[in-house]
């Protein structure tokens, strides 16, 4: 294909700026991208074509503006603003309806192979035998609620997908009533915010109200079809296929409903990670 | 492609007399992109191989085989958290420069001066002879040849890749289908970690050739016009 000879933009006047000149280019690139014959379409002499480049050069200055990152006392709060981005892009993608993938029983990690991860001890030495959940907050009906009442809802099994933060991924087997049917339950207003859930360990964890009522989001009292063991976090954990691995919090003690999270996120969040982490 | 060209003259008396020519060829938004994208980059991947180190392996968790033990001191964040800030913020402008690059690139029109097409690949052959088997230097035409053509739209294809499984990983369940397309989870990190590779191997190339190029094509990356170009 012949390229259409190009007509010069500076012959009128003989002061074309690059970006006219640009424009011209533009059109004529429209019609033929294999371009082969260029004109020179304006002389200049040299200073003013030191002129042009200097202005050109002080365009592309803006970009030195990502060194506000450098900047110590900023970085963190820039890294923070970027971090909250996420976040709240994250919460715009989840999507209520949607399930995470459950795989079949011969996708499973061997229970062996799934690992146990603390931020302390693996087992915080709960009582089991006099074990209750505290359950307080923007809820009808506040108090001591014991396993079995958490049991007699109705019982949920799924094999999915545990991916933790530092990358690795294992498929276990979660059993348990759904969170939601426990909100239902102890009466909880789930026009609220937040669920805040306290541990036998000290760890603190909170999820988002539409996260708690995802139908796959169980509070778990059994892996791998057998009761929690200690390690894993009896008698009760969570397992929350949409969200990371720091979000599944073990030896549950107390839960609230609430509106704020009065600066408590969880504690990895409250060192830095992610606060809404959904998958 | 923009292809104003400058002919530089110096006016003595009566006469005048050419000393170079200068050709336009980074309009202001490639330039632009092309620094946002160098600084990103930089950080993605810096703070990627610190989130790596967190689990340097592609395997089970246990037993554990770490692939390389990466340093530290060549990666961004300190820890994994604070990795994970740098990553999960510069993702962003990341994706911004490249989208507003893609952009520029079809409606503008310039894209025919990046974009290796059928028609480049007769320019293939000759290109390799010159830079790898010492032959003669192909006469140019345009701004790339066509091993740059084709260096820059693949880097742009790994560009449009290590989005895509990066996304893959950030959200394998609300973007199941990409992480299924990718192999699963799993996988999807290792494409990741292998296009982060790829994309080294570029950049790697594009700095010997931009020092092997010298100042006025280095140049044009910041002015935009490239003096005394070969075309």
């Amino acid at each position: 294909m012949e390229p259409e000879p190009r007509k010069s933009v500076a012959s009128e006047d003989g002061t074309a700026t690059p970006a006219a000149n640009e424009a011209a280019g533009e059109r004529a690139d429209s019609s033929s991208l294999a371009l082969k014959g260029r004109e020179v379409v304006r002389s200049v002499d040299p200073a003013k074509f030191s002129q042009i480049s200097r202005r050109e050069l002080l365009k592309v200055a803006p970009v030195l503006g990502l060194g506000i990152f450098a900047v110590p006392k900023v970085q963190q709060a820039l890294l923070k603003k970027g971090l909250g981005f996420s976040d709240w892009a994250s919460a715009r993608l989840f999507r209520r309806g949607h399930h995470a993938v459950t795989y079949a029983d011969a996708d499973l990690t061997p229970v062996d192979q799934f690992p146990i991860n603390d931020y302390d001890v693996d087992d915080p030495g709960v009582n089991l035998e006099n074990w209750t959940l505290t359950v307080s907050g923007a809820l009808q009906k506040p108090g001591e609620y014991r396993l079995e009442q958490v049991q007699a809802l109705p019982k949920f099994r799924q094999n999915t997908r545990h991916v933790c933060v530092e990358g690795w991924d294992v498929i276990g087997r979660f059993g348990g009533a759904r969170f939601s049917d426990f909100l239902n339950m102890i009466g909880a207003d789930t026009s609220a915010s937040y669920i805040t859930l306290a541990c036998a360990d000290d760890y603190y964890e909170s999820l988002d109200m539409a996260t708690a009522l995802h139908p796959q989001t169980l509070l778990c009292y059994e892996m791998y079809d057998r009761p929690l063991t200690r390690e894993h976090g009896a008698p009760l954990r969570l397992s929350v296929p949409t969200k990371i691995g720091y979000k599944q919090a073990k030896y549950l003690t107390a839960l609230t409903v609430t509106n704020v999270l009065s600066g408590k996120v969880g504690y990895w969040e409250d060192q830095g990670y992610s606060s809404f982490y959904g998958l | 492609m923009s292809s104003t060209i400058l002919e530089i003259i110096r006016t003595k008396g009566d006469e005048t007399e050419s000393v170079g020519r200068a050709a336009y060829e980074h309009p202001l938004l490639v330039r632009w992109c092309h620094w946002v994208n160098a600084v990103s980059l930089f950080v993605l991947v810096g703070s990627g191989l610190q989130i790596f180190r967190a689990f340097p392996s592609f395997g089970a968790k246990i037993p554990q085989n770490d692939l390389l033990h990466w340093p530290k001191a060549f990666a961004i964040g300190g820890w994994l958290g604070g990795a994970l800030q740098w990553h999960l913020t510069f993702m962003w402008i990341y994706l911004a420069s490249g989208l507003v690059y893609v952009a520029y690139q079809i409606f503008s029109g310039n894209y025919g001066q990046v974009l290796f097409t059928h028609r480049d690949i007769p320019g293939v052959w000759p290109m390799v002879k010159h830079y790898f088997f010492r032959g003669g230097k192909p006469p140019a035409t345009e701004p790339y040849n066509a091993l740059q053509k084709h260096a820059y739209t693949t880097v742009i294809a790994l560009g449009v890749l290590s989005v895509l499984t990066g996304l893959a990983i950030w959200k394998p369940v609300q973007f199941s289908w990409l992480a299924w397309l990718m192999g699963g989870f799993h996988w999807a990190r290792l494409w990741h970690f292998l296009v982060m590779w790829a994309m080294l191997a570029f950049v790697f190339g594009h700095l010997i050739m931009v020092v092997l190029h010298g100042w006025n094509n280095f140049v044009s990356m910041l002015t935009g016009w490239k003096k005394d170009p070969e075309y």
